[in-house]
């Protein structure tokens, strides 16, 4: 059983991460600031432009299956390391022939934006029983949202084609994002939401779920070739080159129960505040670098917290569901599971 | 589960003061040095047993010593520091 290990996080510009023995030592100026053994760590993500790594640390860290990326300091992805391909081919020839067959795309697909739908109504719910009692306009709208939601996640068993999950895919969303700005409680004025938008990100809660996503998309990514898998053959989201379309289609039963509810909390907690984003001349809002790691602390938290998987019936950290959500489409496309079983949090 | 590792190693001789360096280096390779000749190491069995292995092999046991305590997998609350360098959680968030 693979366990959840530790990310390691590094912003400061400048850094260099080199091999030491088996562990990575990150040198700053002259001197070691961190030294960790690399049987510790599941991943290492670099937020910055002036960050470098060494071959060996990197050889390394595809040797032991420990994922390491770079991104700008925003949190957009720009670069990854691998080392020879892995895994298993009969698995992933299977997986290209299903995202060839529309059918079979279609079943996966539909299951996997099901939990999404599932998961994003439980966001509002969850909001709308503790604090729709204070404001029956929110209590209704989220509650109008929620209905429309299990509405919508009808439908997607009926839908034969790809494009018509899409659809409905794309009206839950703009549902949900139609009623965010009720999802904050208690916070600051400054930290406000119009509509979802993104490259760039126009408004703080944007800024702060663009930033969020990115994370969820380096593990989802990490997790799926972690399995043999090939992150770019997505079944719901197109094929375009470089795109990672099957870490896009992972990342959507996780958006709501992860990365939007980490977002939640630290605004509705006002542990990030208007102070912590600048906007650029553009019109884009961006988190500040110190703000970056309060955020990347809550992300690490929420991940470290045990819950029980809903079809596998164990005992999991949040931060393993990537990886076991991955095995387990990788166990429908060897023919082991009859339909992928897309996680739906309680 | 969390080990901590306590070595002494004679120094006296020019094999001895190798047998140190080697001993330090395998248990860097495992875990983080809170003091001199003193490491904490988070690792799971199998790896507890690679690390022994290779620490054996190192010292000499009519000279040296080597001790294990084990801390178990509740180690936070078994582990207290004061005073400088207090090092880092191993399983706490990791942000540079």
């Amino acid at each position: 059983m693979k366990r959840h290990l530790n990310t390691l996080f590094v912003t400061l510009e400048g850094a260099y991460l080199r091999k030491d023995g088996a562990a990575v030592e990150i040198r700053h100026e002259g001197e070691t600031k961190l030294r960790v053994p690399l049987h510790n760590l599941e991943g290492i993500a670099c937020f910055g432009w002036d960050i470098g790594a060494s071959a060996a640390l990197m050889a390394a860290c595809s040797e032991a299956g420990v994922a390491f990326s770079f991104h700008n300091p925003h949190g957009k992805f720009l670069a990854a390391t691998r080392g020879f391909t892995s895994g298993n081919i009969l698995l992933r020839r299977e997986q290209y022939r299903r995202a060839d067959d529309e059918a079979c795309a279609v079943a996966i697909a539909a299951n996997m934006l099901a939990a999404k739908l599932a998961n994003s109504r439980q966001v509002l719910m969850r909001t709308a029983r503790d604090h729709g009692g204070s404001s029956p306009a929110r209590a209704t709208a989220l509650g109008q949202a929620a209905d429309s939601l299990a509405v919508r996640a009808g439908l997607l068993g009926r839908a034969t084609t790809l494009d018509s999950l899409r659809g409905i895919e794309g009206d839950a969303a703009a549902t949900y994002f139609g009623v965010f700005p009720h999802l904050l409680v208690n916070h600051d004025p400054g930290v406000f939401i119009t509509g979802r938008s993104r490259r760039p990100p126009l408004d703080p809660v944007n800024a702060l779920l663009s930033f969020l996503y990115s994370l969820l998309m380096h593990d989802c990514r990490s997790a799926l070739e972690g399995c043999g898998l090939d992150p770019q053959c997505g079944f719901l989201h197109r094929d375009r080159p470089g795109r990672p379309s099957l870490a896009l289609d992972l990342m959507e039963e996780f958006r709501a129960f992860l990365s939007d509810r980490v977002a939640l909390t630290l605004i509705n907690r006002r542990q990030i505040t208007a102070g912590d984003f600048r906007r650029e001349e553009s019109g884009a809002v961006l988190l500040k670098e110190d703000s970056r790691k309060e955020v990347l602390v809550a992300w690490q938290e929420r991940k470290q917290v045990e819950i029980t998987h809903p079809f596998l019936d164990e005992k999991v950290t949040i931060g393993l569901l990537p990886h076991l959500q991955a095995r387990l489409l990788a166990r429908h496309l060897r023919g082991d599971l009859d339909a992928y079983p897309a996680f739906l949090a309680k | 589960m969390y080990v901590l590792v306590t070595y002494d190693v004679n120094t006296s001789t020019p094999a001895g003061k190798a047998r140190l360096r080697r001993t330090a280096k395998a248990c860097l390779d495992y875990g983080q040095r809170v003091q001199n000749s003193v490491f904490e190491c988070k690792v799971d069995p199998a790896q507890f047993v690679a690390m022994r292995g290779r620490l054996l092999e190192i010292i000499d046991p009519a000279t040296d010593s080597l001790r294990f305590y084990h801390l178990g997998s509740n180690w936070q609350h078994r582990v207290e520091h004061h005073g400088a360098d207090p090092g880092y959680d191993v399983e706490g968030p990791l942000v540079i």
